[in-house]
């Protein structure tokens, strides 16, 4: 079932900005990445699907409840991470998660439990009784994530969870999110202005650019096998591409050590280490080539 | 769920799925506004963050205990105060608690963007502003609630008319509900377009203390010139001067001298006023709230 179904979904505000235009869509269950440069209508998107701000025309469901109508009952079952600082520096990560846990309909006894998971799942351990205000930024995300996980929603919209933090904070929060798809069995709504974050722990990609859609696939589909080898070797790239030609391999030299060579069948790669045997030159590399996300883009921007 | 069988460790990462009850709006409602009023007097907060409200209801607490102490132990046939001028009496002392409680209570959810964390869950808008107003209606009624029922327990341990300070108390505590009901009003809208908090506090406490000071002296000048129903009306511009009206002319205190607006009318006017200052409390903070973007 998808989680998420945007219908032809526009939002302008004042007639004059368009904020989102013709939106269609369906997020199926799983980890969807939501890509687009800043001002793209990423944040907006969210605000319509969480029922907070009225689309102009077109509609949208989130497991399978209408955002038009049905907002307090989408928000019941959805959790939020905001892009933004929202934490309260004088409450202890426990105190808050526990009240937000309580404010999403939880008992307290209940509140308190799953505060207490959610908190060890994303690695803060004896600093949740310390006050948020001298937590580093990974820990201040490490806390908006909780809080979206606390009352065990079907589905976490998270509003560029990766902001501010170091390459090492980036890899854990990446893992996490992983690992709530795959592990937890809540789907994710991930948005990124970066393409390559994503491919990793998506298996859905939907990129915007200026409200409109570009493009909405699975990653698989996005990053699949192409019908080419790369070939690294030792130097030399030029005469072994040449070598290729002359027996009717399609090859072309990329660089002095690397070249790009058409896969035709299992004889190519018979054809690839005679050439280099016969030029005496080492081969460092030998791999399929695989689409990148990046590829969505360049083939948007300059179609072939 | 476990995993680790590459490693040959058992961790248990697992995450446990919710099956319990969810509870609904009245709940929610409820576990906010309690939170917010235990908030007010520094219950679930740190330690420091008691310090304050504790001690001015400990000493607006303490005269209230004398004065019946020594009315238990001197015998006398009446209490020495009205249960309706107690709080008026002490009002320097519940502005400051006001000043100090109100912001904590709305500024902070508002500066730090807390308040998208609630408006991304099921509350509404009017449910979160209905339990800020409740909570600090509330405090406000404890702190100046407990002295009127020390005095009350006094004046029946004492073995005074029980008639006559039954209704008394309860005339008290129906002027401190419409008492904290404005103070609330007021200082829960000022805190909510004053984000930052020492602003608010400096705001919140001028504003109650200058209007006072502006009403008690247009009503002494209006007095001595002899123009007694404008001495009246000035009640107008304070809200413990208003409510001080509204007790004596609806509630029936005595007025003890002060200065009263002429007849049914004078009333009636400042009943009204008492509600718009909530009504027009009530719709600002709605406006001011969905403005807020999560």
């Amino acid at each position: 079932m998808s989680t998420v179904v945007l219908r032809d979904l526009t939002k302008t505000y004042g007639g004059k900005v368009t904020a989102l235009s013709g939106l269609s869509a369906e997020l199926p269950a799983g980890v969807t990445g939501l890509v687009g440069a800043n001002g793209a209508g990423k944040s907006t998107l969210i605000r319509i699907l969480l029922g907070l701000t009225p689309a102009t025309s077109g509609g949208a469901s989130v497991l399978g409840l209408d955002v038009a109508t049905q907002g307090p009952e989408i928000r019941g079952r959805v959790g939020y991470m905001p892009e933004h600082d929202c934490l309260p520096p004088d409450m202890t990560a426990t105190e808050l998660v526990v009240h937000l846990g309580r404010m999403s309909g939880l008992p307290m006894t209940a509140a308190r439990e799953r505060t207490a998971d959610i908190l060890r799942l994303v690695s803060l351990h004896e600093e949740r009784y310390r006050p948020i205000g001298g937590y580093s930024t990974g820990m201040r995300q490490r806390v908006k994530l909780a809080q979206a996980l606390v009352h065990d929603p079907a589905l976490v919209l998270l509003d560029e969870p990766t902001n501010g933090l170091d390459p090492a904070g980036r890899d854990d929060m990446l893992d996490l999110i992983a690992r709530i798809g795959a592990l937890f069995g809540i789907s994710v709504v991930v948005t990124s202005h970066l393409m390559g974050e994503l491919e990793r722990v998506c298996q859905h990609i939907v990129v915007i650019d200026g409200g409109r859609l570009l493009r909405s696939a699975s990653t698989v589909d996005v990053t699949a096998v192409t019908g080419r080898l790369l070939v690294e070797v030792g130097d030399r790239a030029t005469e072994v591409a040449a070598h290729l030609v002359a027996v009717g391999v399609g090859a072309r030299a990329i660089s002095a050590q690397s070249l790009d060579v058409e896969l035709v069948d299992d004889a190519t790669y018979d054809h690839i280490r005679d050439a280099v045997v016969d030029l005496g030159v080492p081969m460092v590399r030998l791999q399929r080539a695989r689409h990148h996300m990046v590829d969505l883009f360049r083939d948007e921007q300059e179609p072939a | 769920m476990t995993s680790g069988a590459d490693t040959g460790a058992i961790h248990d990462i697992g995450y446990r799925k919710y099956d319990g009850p969810r509870l609904g709006s009245a709940y929610v409602f409820r576990a906010l506004t309690l939170n917010s009023l235990r908030g007010t007097f520094g219950l679930g907060r740190s330690a420091r963050s008691k310090v304050m409200p504790m001690l001015l209801l400990a000493i607006l607490t303490v005269p209230a205990l004398l004065i019946a102490g020594i009315a238990v132990i001197g015998g006398a046939e009446k209490l020495p105060v009205d249960y309706t001028a107690y709080a008026i009496n002490l009002q320097v002392l519940v502005s400051v608690f006001v000043a100090a409680q109100a912001p904590q209570l709305v500024s902070r959810d508002l500066r730090h963007r807390v308040v998208g964390l609630y408006f991304s869950r099921p509350m509404s808008h009017g449910d979160y502003v209905r339990a800020k107003l409740l909570a600090m209606t509330g405090a406000i009624l404890v702190l100046t609630g407990l002295p009127l029922l020390v005095l009350y327990v006094g004046a029946l341990l004492g073995k005074m008319s029980i008639g006559s300070n039954t209704q008394g108390f309860l005339r008290g505590l129906a002027g401190a509900v419409v008492l904290s009901a404005v103070l609330a009003a007021i200082s829960v809208t000022m805190s909510a377009f004053t984000t930052r908090r020492g602003l608010g506090v400096a705001a919140i406490v001028t504003v109650l203390l200058v209007l006072s000071g502006v009403s008690g002296t247009v009503s002494a000048i209006a007095e001595q010139q002899g123009n007694s129903s404008l001495a009246g009306w000035a009640g107008l511009l304070s809200p413990y001067s208003l409510v001080y009206v509204v007790e004596a002319k609806v509630l029936g205190a005595d007025a003890n001298g002060a200065s009263m607006p002429p007849g049914a009318i004078g009333g009636v006017v400042f009943c009204l006023a008492a509600v718009a200052i909530v009504a027009g409390a009530y719709a600002l903070l709605m406006l001011r709230y969905r403005r807020v973007s999560v």
